[in-house]
């Protein structure tokens, strides 16, 4: 378990470093997800919806987007020189090599939402206040179930034609689930609801969460092994 | 003519008596629903629709479930066979939910007044709809044989996971939000000409399905060893 | 087809395009699964549950398996944690050494010139120390001195008692350092034994085998 873990943050930190040193992909995300902030603003009807009715929504659009640019890039670094093929060489359990990408597209989501999170707050003028720990919890349990999915996704669209279109096509329907416990929650935690009312979608969330990264664990191996 | 040649020529046939007889099944069961079965006093002569619309509904659902559990034999046996089986199911899928698709609204806009509702039934179909396209899409980007295998029947595992997760969602929406009153067809009250013009429909849909699903999988045998003929030339 | 490499030794395969020739190394290297027949290294097969035999091989493929945004140090480091060696940045060193790149350890290899990222690939195929060394196509790209360094590399590893499997359209630039032959095409062997001693005579056979 210590070995596989160590493998995992191997990978992990090598693609995070190789993101620090070009920047591009994380860099568009972010200024992506500020765009689609912009562009939802004026796609609203000031007079007739408020928007803090508007928020939930807003956010977690926002999210999905910038995840889904995100995780693009995955598995296309692997793609130059045949560095996968390099990786699958050595002695790794293929499963560590999921949760090593796992772990660094958790990193890169994470840091758009941290972005994108306060340009929400400055430009549809929501006071988060008490409600912020609540936001990051189930930001948090919702980002992991979409990005385990992802993860595994990016891996199998990089070896397709195009990449960057085939991701959200079949990514998007995975991310309903998360996506729409993710802005209930965020709506009653916005309205200052009692926890007993969201009990029924953080349970989904968490379901969802074990279930399907043990799934992609398991069925990884077939997306990378010939 | 090798045997394997033989083999899908055989397959092919068998599909296509199948079909033919799914087809006839199917206007039987139209002629039993037009004719033999009361009209129903509140939605009139447009529920008639319903037989059309809930077997094909069934047949999407069972060409999904296909799907999902062919791709778990597959990782397992890692036989061929056993992806071409998948993807014609999904082919056969993604028209079968086209159909219900289409017959919903038709439907739902004579019935509730509305094209379109967010019911529970009608948002797992079109759900279905969207993974069915986004397996055959999957299927039609990658090239290598080996690959796109392995690929859909990671995708078709992976679907069938996330169906109780759709239907879950859609119930929580659902109970947490005003709901316009629904008329529930397929409720336990229907009389029993209606209960038998339904079942007899998804027994038709069934056959059909699975006529149309040996008949694409016996063309997909043929094509790929008419694949295999042109490589070694 | 049969194939049986022992330490020491070194198999150099000769074969047309297309003649199965990178699918061969592919599958000693457990990056393909044979549809027939089994890999063996040392006795045991590489599966998914067992990576343990791959610490058994390096290959230099014709693709460097380097990140281009990343050093040669930075790669090998990256590598030794893969294979777990027990110190990644010793291994790393003595990687850049034997090939001669400690100079250009911190240039991002996009900046490398052709010869120098050859180097650099060979310090991450030689970095975990593999008993079985698989070899496609290394010649191609270098200039004279750097063959000559290369085979001096070479004759060392077999020196030291790994087996080398080498795969070549031509087999001039390994004729000398090579133990067996064996000529591949259409996927079979259409001749494999010992070395004989004279290439000329070799290529004339090669020639009437491929070419009919």
């Amino acid at each position: 378990m210590a070995e596989f873990l160590r493998i995992a943050f191997a990978i992990a930190a090598k693609d995070i470093r190789l993101e620090l040193r070009s920047r591009t992909a994380l860099l568009s995300a972010i200024v992506f997800s500020a765009l689609v902030l912009v562009v939802f603003n004026f796609a609203r009807d000031p007079t007739a919806l408020a928007a803090v009715d508007l928020a939930p929504s807003v956010l977690w659009v926002t999210f999905a987007f910038g995840a889904v640019i995100a995780l693009n890039r995955a598995f296309y670094v692997e793609r130059e020189n045949a560095a996968l093929d390099g990786i699958l060489l050595a002695p790794v359990p293929r499963s560590a090599l999921y949760v090593g990408k796992l772990f660094a597209n958790l990193a890169f989501v994470g840091v758009v939402e941290a972005v994108a999170l306060p340009l929400f707050v400055l430009f549809f003028n929501v006071d988060l206040g008490h409600a912020l720990p609540g936001v990051l919890g189930v930001t948090a349990l919702a980002t992991v179930g979409f990005v385990a999915v992802g993860t595994i996704f990016s891996a199998m669209v990089v070896r397709t034609r195009f990449a960057e279109l085939m991701l959200p096509v079949l990514l998007l329907p995975f991310m309903v689930p998360p996506l729409v416990g993710a802005v209930q929650v965020t709506a009653k935690l916005l309205a200052g609801r009692p926890l007993s009312e969201m009990m029924g979608w953080l349970r989904l969330l968490t379901l969802y969460d074990i279930g399907f990264v043990t799934l992609c664990i398991l069925v990884f191996p077939a997306v990378v092994d010939e | 003519m090798t045997p394997e040649l033989l083999a899908a020529r055989r397959i092919v046939r068998r599909g296509q008596v199948l079909t033919v007889l799914g087809l006839l099944a199917a206007a039987a069961v139209y002629v039993i629903a037009i004719y033999f079965t009361p009209v129903e006093v509140r939605q009139g002569p447009a529920q008639k629709i319903f037989y059309v619309h809930a077997p094909a509904a069934w047949g999407a659902l069972v060409a999904f479930a296909v799907v999902g559990l062919v791709s778990i034999l597959y990782l397992w046996l890692q036989d061929e066979r056993l992806d071409l089986f998948a993807a014609s199911s999904a082919e056969v899928g993604i028209a079968f939910s086209l159909v219900m698709l289409t017959t919903g609204p038709i439907w739902g806009k004579t019935v509730w007044g509305t094209w379109w509702t967010w019911d529970a039934r009608l948002t797992l179909t079109l759900f279905l709809f969207f993974l069915f396209v986004g397996y055959l899409a999957l299927r039609a980007a990658v090239q290598d044989h080996g690959e796109r295998a392995r690929f859909s029947a990671v995708v078709g595992i992976m679907g069938l996971v996330l169906v109780p997760f759709i239907h879950l969602s859609v119930y929580l929406f659902r109970t947490l939000h005003p709901q316009p009153v629904l008329l529930k067809p397929s409720a336990p009250s229907m009389p029993p000409e209606m209960l038998r013009a339904l079942l007899s429909g998804m027994a038709a849909f069934t056959v059909l399905y699975i006529g149309f699903v040996v008949l694409r999988y016996g063309l997909a045998r043929l094509d790929n060893l008419r694949e295999g003929a042109g490589d070694a030339v | 087809m049969d194939l049986d490499v022992r330490a020491g030794e070194m198999l150099a395969v000769a074969g047309p395009n297309g003649a199965g020739k990178t699918t061969l190394l592919r599958l000693l290297a457990g990056l393909m699964r044979p549809s027939a027949g089994e890999v063996r290294i040392r006795g045991q097969r590489p599966t998914r549950d067992d990576p343990g035999p791959r610490r058994a091989i390096g290959l230099l493929s014709h693709h460097t398996f380097l990140y281009d945004d990343l050093t040669p140090a930075e790669n090998l480091h990256f590598t030794a944690r893969l294979y777990g060696l027990t110190d990644p940045a010793g291994a790393t060193r003595a990687a850049l050494e034997e090939v001669g790149l400690t100079a250009r350890a911190d240039t991002p290899v996009r900046h490398l010139s052709r010869g120098l990222l050859q180097r650099a690939a060979i310090a991450r195929a030689l970095l975990h120390q593999p008993d079985i060394l698989l070899l496609d196509e290394p010649f191609t790209g270098l200039d004279a001195p750097s063959a000559d360094r290369f085979r001096a590399l070479l004759a060392a590893q077999l020196a030291r008692g790994r087996a080398l499997v080498l795969v070549s359209h031509h087999l001039a630039e390994a004729w000398d350092l090579a133990t067996h032959v064996a000529v591949l095409s259409g996927g079979r062997w259409a001749l494999e034994g010992s070395r004989p001693s004279d290439l000329a005579a070799f290529h004339a056979r090669y020639a009437e085998l491929v070419h009919g």
